[in-house]
């Protein structure tokens, strides 16, 4: 790993100031993904600005939406009761991903901002229609999401917390790779009064996709059965070692249907 | 250089590191505690294990500045101070829960922190899926099993007490 110079800021303002003030600087949340990227040299920051004292983390409910903090783990995500009854796709999302001292340290506004292809909060965000706080505007998850390991986010900018509706009915599946734990593909449904919004991570080459014809067909049915006859294209999925576009294309639609099934 | 004052098995230590020094480096290469082990150095095989704050978390994923005010605990901290072994070292003693040992350490912290985190209980499925982020070449798992589930009850009489 190359050196750097740390901070470790007490208030946003500067957090967003010593990002902003340095085109190299780089935003630290739990590390998670970042500390293999730089010991991988695939990164090389002049500045790593550590966002652990901003007073990001936490979880609140407040009518119909649940607002997690940026900073919040994944093991306190997964260990919440109410992030369990009133998001329970949410809760086994978080359960599953890396593994317990993993969880510990990540985040999800770090997994979020980073977008990987394979990671699986954006499922869930963009699945449930949520809303991405930042120190200076909100951006909607069907806006936030735009290609892999890339966001709206501009040099500088951090995310403060995730706005989530809460839906009538949520679950994640995911086929995970056994090695990483990452998703070769995963799904996250969700069932609004308003209609079925289903959004897919792991398989797409632009990252997380939502599924408008698996939404058109569980919005009619919300049963398994209605998307078993629906092909998925294989053009513009991922191939790689562990699973060509074909295979994934194929399990996009039988994760689908596990996690319909799931969320019952 | 920078300075990160944490508190290490119960003493505190101020010392100088670089932005990119890891937690594990600084365990073993600065305060001398090699019983925390670099096994993968990705955050797969566990070995580093440690207890920040008392969570499991993995060493080498951690950098030394982000542990500043922090409370961690090693393999070196768990035996009391007349020798005696904490019961989850004694359970993996008894269950011959180790073969080379090199995982062992990890082993034991993941082991502590997850018997910790389930007070009423842990099912044998709930140990595995527990293990998920360490790895051990040799003994196969079986008997650290074995060694979880014999020290849950040792423990929680002994924080009952």
């Amino acid at each position: 790993m190359y050196d750097f110079t740390y901070d470790k800021p007490g208030s946003l303002a500067d957090a967003v100031k010593l990002l902003s003030d340095d085109m190299d600087a780089k935003a630290l949340a739990g590390g998670q993904t970042f500390i293999p990227v730089l010991k991988q040299r695939l990164n090389r920051p002049s500045r790593v600005v550590d966002l652990a004292k901003l007073g990001l983390s936490g979880i609140t409910v407040s009518g119909d939406k649940v607002t997690i903090g940026a900073m919040t783990t994944h093991a306190t995500i997964a260990s919440s009761a109410e992030i369990k009854a009133k998001i329970p796709g949410l809760q086994h999302q978080a359960s599953l991903i890396g593994d317990e001292a993993v969880r510990h340290r990540g985040t999800m506004g770090g997994s979020l901002a980073n977008n990987d292809p394979a990671a699986c909060y954006p499922s869930a965000v963009l699945a449930l229609g949520g809303t991405i706080k930042t120190d200076r505007r909100s951006i909607p998850a069907d806006e936030f999401f735009q290609g892999m390991f890339t966001t709206a986010l501009e040099q500088g900018e951090i995310i403060t917390s995730i706005e989530l509706p809460i839906p009538e009915k949520s679950a994640y599946e995911k086929f995970r790779n056994p090695a990483s734990r990452y998703a070769i593909v995963g799904v996250f449904v969700a069932k609004f009064p308003s209609g079925v919004r289903l959004a897919i991570t792991g398989a797409g080459q632009g990252g997380v996709f939502r599924h408008t014809e698996f939404e058109k067909a569980l919005s009619a049915n919300f049963s398994p059965d209605a998307i078993a006859g629906i092909k998925t294209p294989a053009d513009g999925l991922n191939s790689d070692i562990h699973a060509s576009a074909e295979y994934r294309a194929h399990l996009v639609n039988v994760v689908a249907r596990r996690a319909v099934a799931k969320a019952g | 250089m920078p300075q990160v004052t944490l508190t290490v098995n119960g003493r505190q230590h101020t010392v100088d590191v670089e932005g990119r020094t890891l937690l594990v480096e600084l365990l073993r290469e600065k305060l001398g505690l090699t019983g925390t082990h670099v096994g993968c150095d990705t955050s797969q095989c566990g070995a580093c294990v440690v207890h920040v704050n008392g969570e499991s978390v993995k060493s080498c994923t951690m950098l030394a500045l982000q542990a500043d005010g922090d409370s961690v605990t090693t393999i070196e901290g768990l035996a009391a101070a007349d020798g005696t072994l904490h019961p989850m070292q004694e359970m993996f003693r008894e269950h011959h829960a180790l073969q080379c040992g090199f995982c062992t350490p990890g082993m034991v912290m993941t082991a502590i922190d997850l018997v910790n985190a389930h007070p009423s209980g842990l099912t044998e499925k709930e140990i595995r899926e527990g293990l998920e982020g360490n790895l051990c070449r040799c003994t196969g798992y079986h008997n650290i099993v074995k060694a979880i589930a014999a020290a849950h009850p040792l423990m929680h009489a002994k924080a009952a007490e």
